[in-house]
C-alpha cells in the first residue's frame, strides 16, 4: 500500500510540472515546449540529486544538520574542476569533451571526499566538530580555488569561473544526458539499499550486529553522495542549505525516517520546491533568476532552526 | 561453542585484555562479572566483531569472527551493547523488527511478524508496541533493546548489562525469561551482570574478570563465597545462605 501522504506529494509534484510546462505559453509552441521540457528535466534531476544525497549523507553521518554542501563537498568539486583547468590549460580544457571532463571531475571528487571525509567519519567526531571541519574544508577549498584562479591565465579563468553560486535559470544542459543517467543509477542503488540504510541509521554497533559491512557501506554511501553532488554542482552550481530544506520539509510531512518512505518523499518535495518555485518566479513573477536565492534563504532559516533546537535538547 | 584463544587488546599503550583464553560451550547462561574497567564489554565487543581483533582468535561454532562475513555471523550471534543510542523516530515494534534484518533484509514475512509479536510479549512490550522510543522510560527502552536482540533469533546472545535501568520486577522477569529461553530453546546466553546475586541465582557458570584477565571461573556455588568475591572485588563481601542459595550482602557500613 502506498502511503497517503506520498500520493498527495506526488499529485502536487505533478501539478507543479504541468504548471511549469503550460503557464504563459507564447510564440513557437514546439520550440518553447522543448526548451521548457529540457529545463524541467534538469530541475527535477538537480532536485533529486540534492535531496537524495542529503538523506544518504545524514544517515551515514548519523546527523540531521549536516549536508554534503555544509561539509564542503561542492567546494571540493569546484576545486577539482579548476585543478583540471590548471593542469591542462584553458584551451585544452575547453576542447575536451564535456562528458569526459565531467567524468574526470566526478572521479576526482569521489577520491577527494573519500580521502577527506571517510577518516573523519571513522574517528566518530561529534557533530559540532564535524560542522567546524566542514566549514574549514569549504573555506580551504574555496580559497585554493581562488588562489589557482589568480595564478592561471585570465582566459583560463573565464573557463572555470562559470559557476560559483547556484543558478537555476542558466542550467548547464550539455551534461544533461550523462547527469540524468548518473542520477538514475544512484536512485536505483539507493532504492535497492533502502532497508540497509534504515539499519545504518541505527548506528555503527547495531548495524554491524545486524550483519552490515560497515566500512563498505560507508564508502559506498560516500561515493554515491559525491557523484550526486557532482551532478547538481555541475548543472546549477554549488548550493548550501537546499538539501536541508528538502529533508526537513519531507520529514515534517511523512514523520518518519524510514528510507522507503523518506526517499520518495524528499525527491517529490524537491521537485515541488524547485519546479513550483521556478514556475512562480519565471512564469508568474517574471523574475527568473531569484529562485536560487529565495530557496537558499529558506534553507538557511531551516538550518538555524535545527541548530537552535539541537542545542536546546 | 564460543572459543576465545589468547585474546589481547590494547588501546595505545594500555593493555585492556591480557591473553584471555576461555571457552563457552553451547547452551546455558554464563554470567560475566567483575569491577568497572575489567574489560567485560571489550571482550564481548571483540566476540561480536564490533572491535577488530588485535591478537588471538575468537570463533563461534568454528566460524572465526575475523574472517567470517557479517551476514553469516548476524544469524549466529546477537549482541546488546551497554550503551545504545538508537534513533528516536522509531516505534518499539519497528525497533524490535530490526532484529529480523539478518533473516529477511527488511522484507518482513508472516513468520517474522510472529517472532516480533512473541518478543514483544516476552519482554512485556505488547501494550507499548506502537509508541515512539523517545516517549519511553529508560527501563522500557532497555527492554525494547533486549527484545530486539532476542528477535534476531541467534543461537548465541551476548547481553552487556541488560538489567540497567530495570526495576526489580522487570529485572527478575528478564532473568526468568532468559533462563526459560536457555532451557527450552537451547540458546547460549552470555550476560554481563553487576548484581552478583542475579548471577548466583540464574547463571549456570560465572566468569569473573579483573584488570583484563579471567580471575575466577566456575559454578555459582564456587564463586559466591566470601573469599572468591573478596578476591574479585577487593573488599569484604559477606555471603549468607537463604534457603540453600548463597546471597552476597555488600551492604555493611
Ligand atoms: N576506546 C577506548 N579507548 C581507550 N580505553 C578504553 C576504550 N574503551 C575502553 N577502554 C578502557 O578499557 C578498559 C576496559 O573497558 P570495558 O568497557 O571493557 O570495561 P567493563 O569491564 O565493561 O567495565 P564496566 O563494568 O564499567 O562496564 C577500561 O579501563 C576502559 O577505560
Ligand atoms: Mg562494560
Amino acid at each position: 500500500m502506498i502511503d497517503r501522504r506520498l500520493v498527495f506529494l506526488g499529485a502536487l509534484a505533478l501539478a507543479c510540472m504541468v504548471a511549469f510546462m503550460t503557464i504563459g505559453l507564447r510564440g513557437n509552441l514546439g520550440f518553447v515546449l522543448s526548451l521548457r521540457a529540457i529545463k524541467l528535466i534538469a530541475l527535477i534531476e538537480v532536485g533529486i540529486a540534492i535531496a537524495v544525497s542529503t538523506v544518504v549523507f545524514q544517515t551515514v553521518t548519523a546527523n540531521r544538520i549536516l549536508t554534503p554542501s555544509i561539509m564542503g563537498i561542492d567546494a571540493l568539486y569546484l576545486f577539482a574542476q579548476i585543478l583540471l583547468v590548471f593542469l591542462l590549460g584553458g584551451l585544452a580544457y575547453t576542447s575536451l569533451d564535456a562528458k569526459l571532463k565531467f567524468g574526470v571531475e566526478v572521479v576526482a571528487l569521489m577520491a577527494l571526499s573519500l580521502g577527506l571525509i571517510l577518516p573523519m567519519l571513522r574517528t566518530r567526531l561529534d557533530m559540532g566538530f564535524l560542522l567546524l571541519v566542514g566549514v574549514v574544508i569549504g573555506v580551504l577549498f574555496r580559497s585554493l580555488h581562488s588562489l589557482i584562479a589568480r595564478v592561471i591565465d585570465p582566459n583560463d579563468f573565464a573557463v572555470a569561473q562559470a559557476s560559483s553560486y547556484a543558478n537555476f535559470n542558466d542550467i548547464n544542459s550539455e551534461l544533461l544526458t550523462v547527469a540524468s543517467l548518473l542520477t538514475l543509477a544512484a536512485l536505483v542503488f539507493v532504492w535497492h539499499a533502502r532497508h540497509v540504510l534504515d539499519v545504518v541509521a541505527l548506528g555503527r554497533d547495531t548495524a554491524i550486529g545486524l550483519g552490515i559491512n560497515w566500512t563498505r557501506t560507508q564508502v559506498a554511501c560516500l561515493l554515491l553522495v559525491a557523484s550526486l553532488v557532482a551532478v547538481s554542482t555541475a548543472l546549477v552550481g554549488p548550493v548550501a542549505f537546499l538539501g536541508l530544506l528538502f529533508v526537513a520539509l519531507a520529514e515534517r510531512i511523512v514523520t518518519t525516517r524510514r528510507h522507503s518512505i523518506l526517499i520518495p518523499a524528499v525527491a517529490l518535495v524537491a521537485i515541488i520546491v524547485l519546479v513550483g518555485g521556478q514556475t512562480l518566479f519565471q512564469h508568474l513573477l517574471g523574475n527568473s533568476s531569484t529562485l536560487g536565492v529565495v530557496v537558499e534563504f529558506a534553507g538557511g532559516v531551516v538550518f538555524l532552526i535545527l541548530l537552535w533546537r539541537g542545542s536546546r535538547k | 561453542m564460543i572459543r576465545i584463544e589468547n585474546v589481547s587488546l590494547a588501546f595505545g599503550k594500555t593493555n585492556i585484555l591480557k591473553e584471555i583464553s576461555v571457552s563457552i560451550p553451547k547452551g546455558g547462561i554464563t554470567a560475566l562479572i567483575g569491577p568497572n574497567g575489567a574489560g567485560k564489554s571489550s571482550l564481548l565487543g571483540l566476540a561480536a566483531r564490533l572491535l577488530p581483533l588485535q591478537a588471538g582468535d575468537i570463533s563461534v561454532d568454528n566460524l572465526s569472527v575475523s574472517s567470517t562475513s557479517g551476514k553469516v555471523l548476524a544469524k549466529k550471534i546477537a549482541i546488546l551493547r551497554q550503551d545504545n543510542h538508537v534513533g528516536s523516530r522509531l516505534t518499539v515494534r519497528e525497533l524490535v523488527g530490526f532484529g529480523r534484518f539478518p533473516h529477511s533484509h527488511g522484507h518482513l514475512t508472516e513468520n517474522d511478524h510472529r517472532i516480533i509479536d512473541e518478543s514483544l510479549r516476552l519482554f512485556g512490550l505488547t501494550e507499548m508496541s506502537e509508541r515512539l522510543l523517545d516517549t519511553l522510560s529508560g527501563g522500557q527502552r532497555q527492554r525494547a533493546l533486549v527484545a530486539m536482540a532476542y528477535c534476531q533469533d541467534t543461537d548465541y546472545l551476548l547481553l552487556d548489562e541488560p538489567l540497567n535501568n530495570l526495576d526489580m520486577y522487570f529485572a527478575s522477569e528478564l532473568m526468568k525469561s532468559l533462563r526459560n529461553i536457555a532451557d527450552t530453546r537451547a540458546k547460549t546466553i552470555v550476560i554481563v551482570l553487576h548484581d552478583i546475586n542475579y548471577a548466583g541465582s540464574f547463571a549456570d557458570r560465572i566468569i569473573a574478570m579483573k584488570d583484563g584477565q579471567v580471575v575466577a571461573d566456575g559454578k555459582p556455588a564456587d564463586i559466591m563465597t566470601e573469599t572468591a568475591l573478596g578476591g574479585i572485588y577487593g573488599f569484604n563481601i559477606p555471603v549468607i545462605s537463604v534457603g540453600g542459595q548463597p546471597i552476597a550482602l555488600p551492604f555493611r557500613r
